[in-house]
Formats: C-alpha cells, sequence, structure tokens
C-alpha cells in the first residue's frame, strides 16, 4: 500500500481545489463586473506601449529583445498592482462580507489562495496581452526564445509578489487608500533597496553587512538576471518566499483579526 | 448541539463578553436579547468561528470552534448582522458561490440553490444583481445562503433587521417551522418576536447573561406578573370596598384605578400567593357576601419587555 494516496486525504484535497477555485472565480467575475480589470489591463498596454517605444527607444536600441519593454515593468508595476491588490481584503472587511467568507467551511489560506490567484491571473492576461510586443520583436529580428521566456516569466513572478505584499496591506485595514500606500511604499523598498544612492546613503548610518542584507531584498538583481535569460534557484525562491510572505502574513492578520 | 462554556471575549481593556455559558438542542429556538453593545453579536461570532474567544469554548454538533472549525463551521448556517452579501453578484450567482462552498457541485448546486429561492421567496428578483435590490431582499438573500446545505444548527444575527411587517411574519414562520427540528439561535430585539418563535430567551447586558429561560418564565418574573385587575358593579362606597379588599389575607396593596363604570382595582397579591386559586377564589368569596358584581377579573400574565428593562441597564445611563 506504500505511496498510495489515502482516499480520505484526496477528498480532502479534491475538497481544497474545489474551495479555491470557488472563490478564486468569484473574485475574476467581481474583478470583470467591475471596471477595475479593463482599466488595469488598458492603462498596463498603453503605458508599457509609451515607455518601450517612447521613452525607452525601442528602435534606436536596434537590438532583437524586449529589454527595453521589460525595464519598464518594476515602475509600471509599482503603480498598478497595489491598485488591484488594495481591494483585495479591504473591500471584504468594510462590506461585511469576510465575516461571511470566514465562517464558511473554507480554510483562511483557501481564501486567500482563491483571491490571490483571481488577482495573478488579471495580470497574467495583462501580460499576455502584450503579445504584439512580442510579434514585432520576432519580426524584426531573431531573438532568443529562451530569454523572452524567461523575461516574461520574470515580469509575471515580480507582479506576484508585488500582489502578494498589496494583499498583505490590504488585509490590515478597510480603507483602500491607505492599503494602496503602504504596498506601494513597500514594493519601493524593494525596487530601491539595492540602488547604488540608496546603498551609499545607507553605509553612512549602518554597518555594511546590514547594508548588503538590506540590499539583498532588492527586486532588481533577480528581475535582471531572468531579462538576461538567467533563470537561477536563487531568483526562483526569492519570489516564491515573496509571495509566500505576503500570503503568510495576509492569513496571520485574518486571523487574528483584532480590529473589527 | 450548539454549546457554549464560559465564553469570554476580550477587547483591548474592554470585556465584550464575560463568562456566558449556554446550550441549545436541537428542537429549541433560542432568542438572544439584550440592549445595543451588550455583547450579543460578538458571542455569535465567537460561535460561528469568526472571532477567536479569549477563553472559553464552543461546541457544534460535538466539534471544537477553534480545533475542529471546519467540521463545526459545515454544521452551521450563519447570517451575520447587517446581511451581508457581494454586491455585484446576482442573487443567483451568489447563492451558487456560497453553495459551491458548501461542497455542493452541478445539478446538486442548482438544487439546492431552486430550493432556498423559493423557501426565501427570492424567485422575481432571481437575475438580478444585488445592488439593485432593496434591502428586505438583501436580508432575504443572506438568509438563503445560510439555509443551502439543511444545517442541523443556525444562527440568525437579527434576522428580521429591516422587514416590513408581511415579510417579518414570512421569515418568522419560517424560523419557526425550522425550528422544530434545528437548533437555532436568534438575537432580535423585538419582544414581540421572543413571544412569537422562541422556545426560550437569554438576556445578555454589558457582556454577562442576566437571564435564561423561557419566555413564560421571564414574564412571571416581571414585577406586574400576578397581578389581578378587578372592576366591580354594585359598590356603594368604594373606600369601604378597598378596605375590604385589602383586609384580604392574600392581598398585598390595592389601588383604585378608575369609577367609571364601576370601581376598577389593581390588586398585588402578597408573595408566594398562587395568582388563580390564591387570590381569585377568595376575591369572588368576598364579591357574593358583599353584593358586588364582578364585570372583570383579570390576572396578569407579566410583561416581557418590563422584566427586560428590570434586569439590563440602558445604555444612556452608562
Amino acid at each position: 500500500m506504500n505511496g498510495r494516496v489515502k482516499p480520505e486525504k484526496l477528498d480532502d484535497i479534491m475538497n481544497a481545489i474545489g474551495n479555491i477555485w470557488a472563490v478564486c472565480k468569484r473574485e475574476l467575475g467581481s474583478c470583470f463586473a467591475s471596471p477595475v480589470a479593463y482599466v488595469f489591463i488598458i492603462i498596463f498596454l498603453l503605458l508599457s506601449g509609451f515607455f518601450t517605444f517612447n521613452v525607452g527607444g525601442f528602435f534606436e536600441r536596434n537590438e532583437a529583445s524586449l529589454t527595453g519593454f521589460f525595464l519598464w515593468h518594476p515602475w509600471l508595476y509599482l503603480f498598478l498592482v497595489p491598485a488591484i491588490g488594495m481591494r483585495l481584503w479591504a473591500e471584504e472587511r468594510r462590506g461585511g462580507t469576510l465575516e461571511l467568507l470566514l465562517t464558511m467551511p473554507v480554510t483562511c489560506w483557501q481564501a486567500i489562495t482563491g483571491k490571490f490567484l483571481a488577482a495573478w491571473a488579471v495580470l497574467g492576461l495583462a501580460l499576455l496581452l502584450t503579445f504584439p510586443m512580442l510579434l514585432t520583436v520576432m519580426y524584426l529580428g531573431e531573438p532568443d526564445p529562451g530569454m523572452l521566456l524567461s523575461g516574461y516569466l520574470g515580469s509575471f513572478l515580480l507582479a506576484g509578489a508585488y500582489l502578494a505584499l498589496a494583499s498583505m496591506t490590504s488585509a490590515m485595514t478597510r480603507n483602500q487608500v491607505v492599503s494602496f500606500i503602504l504596498a506601494l511604499s513597500l514594493c519601493l523598498f524593494l525596487i530601491l533597496a539595492g540602488w547604488p544612492p540608496v546603498t551609499d546613503l545607507l553605509v553612512k548610518w549602518a554597518r555594511p553587512e546590514l547594508v548588503s542584507i538590506i540590499a539583498g531584498f532588492s527586486v532588481i538583481p533577480h528581475f535582471d538576471a531572468l531579462q538576461k535569460g538567467l533563470l537561477t534557484l536563487s531568483s526562483a525562491v526569492y519570489f516564491l518566499s515573496l509571495i509566500f510572505f505576503g500570503l503568510f502574513v495576509t492569513a496571520v492578520i485574518l486571523r487574528s483579526r483584532r480590529t473589527r | 448541539m450548539i454549546e457554549a462554556r464560559n465564553l469570554q471575549k476580550r477587547f483591548g481593556a474592554k470585556l465584550a463578553v464575560d463568562d456566558v455559558s449556554f446550550t441549545v438542542q436541537k428542537g429549541e429556538v433560542l432568542g438572544f436579547l439584550g440592549p445595543n453593545g451588550a455583547g450579543k453579536s460578538t458571542t455569535m461570532r465567537m460561535i460561528t468561528g469568526y472571532l477567536p474567544a479569549t477563553a472559553g469554548s464552543v461546541r457544534v454538533g460535538g466539534h471544537d470552534v477553534a480545533d475542529d472549525g471546519l467540521a463545526a463551521r459545515s454544521l452551521l448556517g450563519y447570517l451575520p448582522e447587517n446581511a451581508p452579501v457581494y454586491s455585484d453578484m446576482t442573487v443567483q450567482g451568489f447563492l451558487r458561490f456560497a453553495a459551491e462552498l458548501r461542497g455542493f457541485h452541478g445539478a446538486v448546486r442548482d438544487a439546492a440553490v431552486d430550493r432556498v429561492v423559493e423557501t426565501c421567496f427570492l424567485q422575481p428578483v432571481r437575475r438580478q444583481t444585488v445592488d439593485t435590490l432593496s434591502k428586505g431582499y438583501i436580508h432575504r438573500t443572506c438568509l438563503a445562503q445560510s439555509l443551502l446545505h439543511d444545517p442541523p444548527a443556525l444562527v440568525l444575527d437579527e434576522p428580521t433587521d429591516g422587514l416590513d411587517p408581511n415579510q417579518k411574519h414570512e421569515v418568522r414562520s419560517l424560523i419557526k417551522r425550522m425550528g422544530e427540528t434545528k437548533a437555532i439561535i436568534l438575537s432580535t430585539h423585538i419582544l414581540e418576536e421572543v413571544d412569537a418563535i422562541c422556545s426560550r430567551v437569554i438576556i445578555i447586558d454589558r457582556g454577562r447573561l442576566v437571564a435564561n429561560g423561557t419566555p413564560a418564565e421571564l414574564r412571571a418574573r416581571s414585577a406586574s406578573a400576578g397581578q389581578v385587575t378587578l372592576r366591580l358593579g354594585g359598590v356603594a362606597d368604594a373606600a369601604a370596598a378597598e378596605a375590604a379588599l385589602t383586609a384580604l389575607d392574600a392581598v398585598e396593596t390595592v389601588q383604585l384605578l378608575d369609577r367609571e363604570g364601576g370601581c376598577l382595582f389593581r390588586l398585588q397579591p402578597k408573595r408566594g400567593v398562587v395568582a388563580g386559586d390564591g387570590l381569585a377564589a377568595p376575591l369572588l368569596k368576598l364579591a357574593a357576601a358583599k353584593g358586588w358584581m364582578v364585570g372583570e377579573l383579570h390576572t396578569e400574565e407579566g410583561r416581557l419587555d418590563e422584566f427586560f428593562r428590570g434586569i439590563t441597564v440602558p445604555d444612556t445611563v452608562r
């Protein structure tokens, strides 16, 4: 009997997947029933096009890659992802539906995962809709497909990491504006942590080891590595643990529910 | 079915619920009464597992809400305060979502949704989005959600709040019908509702349980319980009649209320006197001896609102 999953365990897993899917489906429905998802996707496409062609000098670069396109993503996501994430829990809390959701036979983790996956799927859809960019590069030259793939993967992981942090700040408050600003600040910290002007400033007050630890939190080295086609274990672990951390803190906050 | 033991909830320095214990069996409708802010909703939130208790425990069908939450929650139907519903969904879409979280899929899910749509009279608005509905319909949509899995235990926080008198009547008869087979806890501010549907009442004041009994028992404990109103015809001298009544063994005090259409007295029996035989029988005997005609003889059952006011502290004086 070794190696076989017990039937009741299998039932539990199927049940958990069913719950996550039900929450995810509802969240997607509510995203597309309101203008939120459409506005996000349209603004993301417009801005990424504008930055790539008009600011990034896509044609002047004269290289068959999407470097000039992905370059802007940490900054675009900085504003757009907290805007998607801020409503995740703040809205449930304000509408009282959080009480409904958490008194269903659903675990906190299932609810969190379902909602997170739904919002991540919207971000993923926006990213997929940038395919004309991909077609342009492939038409104009001979890009490295592995590099394009890992570039897209990096962008998607980055969006997920920001989203998990936004989910966390959204669970902290019923005020969406507060949630937005907190999430934006956290994401900005992740961008700036390893940036030389910031580390140079920090070196004046803190010990160099501490500064290098802080710099280690930065998303940029990992993001850049993926853009160069380097998919390393440490980058994958970095992004996935950021996501896990964000969702874990979300669960802790929702479980304690000190603020009513 | 539902068993709360020494429940306590502390919010910072404030003790919102303090040492509350009770049980509800199947076939019982327990009414939760108390002034605003007494801790009714907090207690209900602890029963349904939304708020963790600071101390004490709740068991639903033998499952501890804190340790075995999923099993406990799957036996419960819950209508939270203010009936929250996702406002961007249709009534049907919302109920299907709730049914899926209850583990129903496909045809079983649709059958469950059809059933509660019918029970809660939601047929006319079934395909409408929730934010276009009136408060009564939203309330019933949330109530419908709590009935999807035909739960053996129901917790309803103000189930008739915001309904018009017809809807109130419908929901009350629904609860009463369900109360024959389920364990139901409901909170309310409407005392007539307690009389209409509850088999037992708990009164909570400032977080503490101050009374627990059937509506009749609690009524009997109110100040006016056992008082007798008596209308006598053919009384020549009201003062003499009052004196004669006061002289009766069973009578504590007599009050002359009215002289129009015969004298109207209110009699307060002595402690421990059984209202009917103890007081009414000697009264009738006295009336016969004096030649008075008894126009009215009524023993007061007591009033729930009077008992409620006597035992709780209004929030205006806190």
